[in-house]
């Protein structure tokens, strides 16, 4: 019996480069070379799937263009703002994604991020590394304490939930702003907020963890900026799109914002340059998911949500 | 009258202005008194308390050079290294620490450190400050995930505890190794283990929360590096003493070990340089206790353990008894 076809746009992680290998007649990018949709529909030519990553761009256009072959799309992330949905649903075409398995990565990172910034760690780190350390001083690098104080998590999906468990440890107040409430299983003792005012009050750390798009597009403004209590801590290891840049920039020179902690940013893999200088800030190139543990689970998840396409089954990561 | 005090380091705001409330004192912010000069102002100012830092060692020979009319020396520090107790003891000079205050805020800095070791902070810092301008492939540049790893814990007082507790919210198995083994109440699930080297093959990451001392000096040996899973994780926020350093660089370098997360060094400030020249490191300069709020809790408490004996009353904290 002849395998399936499958486009892989990317390099992959070995094992799952090498599952891909076993059961698919699979084509890779050994050169990892970035995509146009010119080059995506080229490659598709008789392919039964791809699988796809945050790079690639396949807007409505491109999905429309796609060989009737293709069966199933399949996207390496957990966001989909790189694939026209409404684009896939009306050709038919199921996409799956990896929800989940990069839950507990993420929000580790954003405790990361939390942490670096309050501590100052970055300013440390580079002290070090220089050999400019001139020794220990009561008042050196003094930063701000986390535990004990007030987090809002703004978002409280999986990541949001795993960020409030992980801050418990540290003796954290969770307040959080969504939607909807959750079960008061699911909030354990969060405190839920159903307007901004309210909630941006309360958080002595600021964590951004909701969703990309047009309704949170730019929600940290100047204006809600303001509403933070002087010397707060932000941290945002979801979507560059949830700041506006220039706007958090002001806020970390006048101390509004004491200290920020970001992995994501619009227009990546560029940045804003105001951050650049800002030693107040700790940067890091989204890399959120970014664990040999997380990108294989990953792997193994896109992959699993093609299988079942092909075998006719319904995958349990289908996009709705 | 108020008390007379001479403070030979720069302190935080707030402890400053308690000091110039409640103490007579030439410098009540502190500036970096060297020796000679911290003991010429005890003498000058007839002060009644000395508040120090481990800038200022006190030897045997300092302390015998010590005025009588100095009755308490406090250090705003829980680490007394720089202090030879043997000696104030046999002069009957009170001197008193500044411990608990300092137990959250060192575990959240340690917590940080074994976050940006498995996470490659450093790294990843690095590129940010190149600019980025570069994606990454979807196997490049990959860390270690801490959530659900096993945590190996040496030393577990009130900082070792607070660490196990932010581990739990990680779904980190937690493993420790101590003098004795702690009531249930204390250990909360954690499996104790009374031999070090037994406990260390099971350790994704271990983390040294042990004062220093001959009991504990250079624990962390090559042997001990070796006992390690190859690719675990190192911490160290608490005294560069327990490393054998060229061992800890061997480990780094051969891949023993993934990476390390180092807040303490066996010479600081002047840390041996090969150190730096690893990537798989997060190095920041012993501030495991450096929060405005911590800084101010550990001058309050060191000016209550003043405030204590020039009363009469016992030392909140003594270093010796």
């Amino acid at each position: 019996m002849t395998k399936p076809k499958l486009l892989i746009t990317r390099r992959l992680p070995a094992a799952v480069e090498a599952r891909a290998a076993r059961d698919y007649d699979a084509v890779f990018n050994e050169t990892d070379t970035p995509t146009t949709p010119a080059g995506i529909l080229a490659a598709a030519a008789g392919m039964d799937a791809i699988l796809c990553c945050t790079a690639d761009r396949l807007d409505g256009a491109t999905i429309a263009a796609l060989p009737a072959s293709v069966k199933v799309l399949s996207t390496f992330s957990v966001g989909t703002d790189h694939i026209d949905l409404a684009a896939c649903a009306a050709r038919g075409l199921p996409v799956c994604n990896t929800p989940d398995v990069l839950t507990e990565a993420t929000a580790e990172l954003t405790l990361l991020l939390i942490l670096a910034a309050a501590r100052r760690a970055g300013e440390g780190e580079r002290m070090v590394r220089a050999g400019a350390w001139s020794g220990w001083a009561p008042t050196q690098l003094m930063g701000a304490q986390i535990s004990g104080k007030r987090l809002g998590i703004f978002g409280m999906g999986r990541i949001g939930q795993a960020v409030a468990r992980m801050a418990r440890g540290f003796r954290m107040q969770v307040h959080y702003r969504n939607r909807t409430r959750l079960p008061a299983a699911v909030e354990d003792g969060a405190v839920f907020h159903d307007d901004d005012a309210s909630f941006l009050a309360v958080c002595d750390v600021l964590s951004l963890n909701a969703p990309g798009g047009a309704g949170t597009q730019g929600w940290l403004n100047a204006e809600r900026i303001a509403l933070l209590p002087r010397g707060a801590i932000v941290a945002n290891a979801a979507r560059g799109t949830l700041v506006d840049d220039a706007a958090l920039i002001a806020a970390l020179k006048s101390g509004q914002v004491a200290y920020a902690g970001l992995d994501v940013f619009r227009g990546e893999p560029a940045l804003d340059p105001g951050y650049l200088g800002l030693e107040n800030a700790v940067l890091l190139p989204h890399l959120g998911s970014a664990t040999t543990e997380t990108r294989d689970a990953m792997g193994h998840l896109a992959l699993d949500g093609i299988d079942a396409v092909l075998a006719g089954r319904v995958p349990g990561n289908v996009v709705r | 009258m108020k008390p007379r005090l001479i403070v030979s380091r720069q302190m935080p705001r707030a402890v400053g202005e308690r000091i110039r409330d409640e103490f007579d004192c030439p410098v009540p912010q502190g500036e970096d008194l060297d020796t000679a000069t911290a003991l010429r102002l005890l003498a000058e100012t007839r002060a009644d308390a000395l508040l120090f830092t481990s800038h200022l060692k006190l030897t045997a020979e300092v302390i015998a050079a010590l005025p009588a009319h100095v009755r308490v020396a406090a250090t705003c520090s829980v680490g007394f290294d720089h202090i030879d107790l043997a000696a104030a003891k046999a002069r009957g000079l009170p001197v008193t620490n500044t411990p608990e205050v300092l137990n959250e805020c060192t575990a959240d800095l340690a917590f940080m450190l074994l976050l940006n070791a498995c996470r490659r902070g450093a790294e990843y810092a690095a590129v940010m400050r190149r600019g980025w301008r570069q994606g990454f492939g979807m196997g490049e540049m990959l860390g270690v995930r801490a959530w659900g790893k096993t945590l190996g814990i040496l030393g577990m007082g009130g900082i070792g505890r607070a660490m196990a507790a932010r581990a739990r919210g990680f779904g980190m198995r937690v493993l420790y190794c101590n003098r004795s083994r702690l009531p249930p109440e204390l250990e909360q699930g954690a499996t104790y283990h009374a031999d070090f080297e037994a406990m260390l093959p099971h350790c994704d990451i271990l983390s040294l929360h042990a004062p220093s001392g001959p009991a504990t000096a250079g624990i962390m040996n090559a042997r001990r590096f070796g006992l390690m899973k190859p690719g675990a994780v190192f911490v160290n926020a608490a005294r560069g003493a327990l490393v054998v350093e060229d061992a800890l660089i061997e480990a780094l370098r051969s891949g023993r070990l993934f990476a390390a997360g180092l807040d303490v060094f066996h010479n600081e400030p002047a840390y041996d340089l090969r150190i730096a020249e690893l990537p798989n490191v997060f190095l920041t300069p012993h501030m495991g206790s450096a929060t405005v709020e911590t800084r101010n809790a550990m001058g309050f408490r060191a000016l209550d353990n003043i405030q204590a004996v020039l009363s009469g009353r016992p030392a909140i904290d003594p270093l010796w008894s």
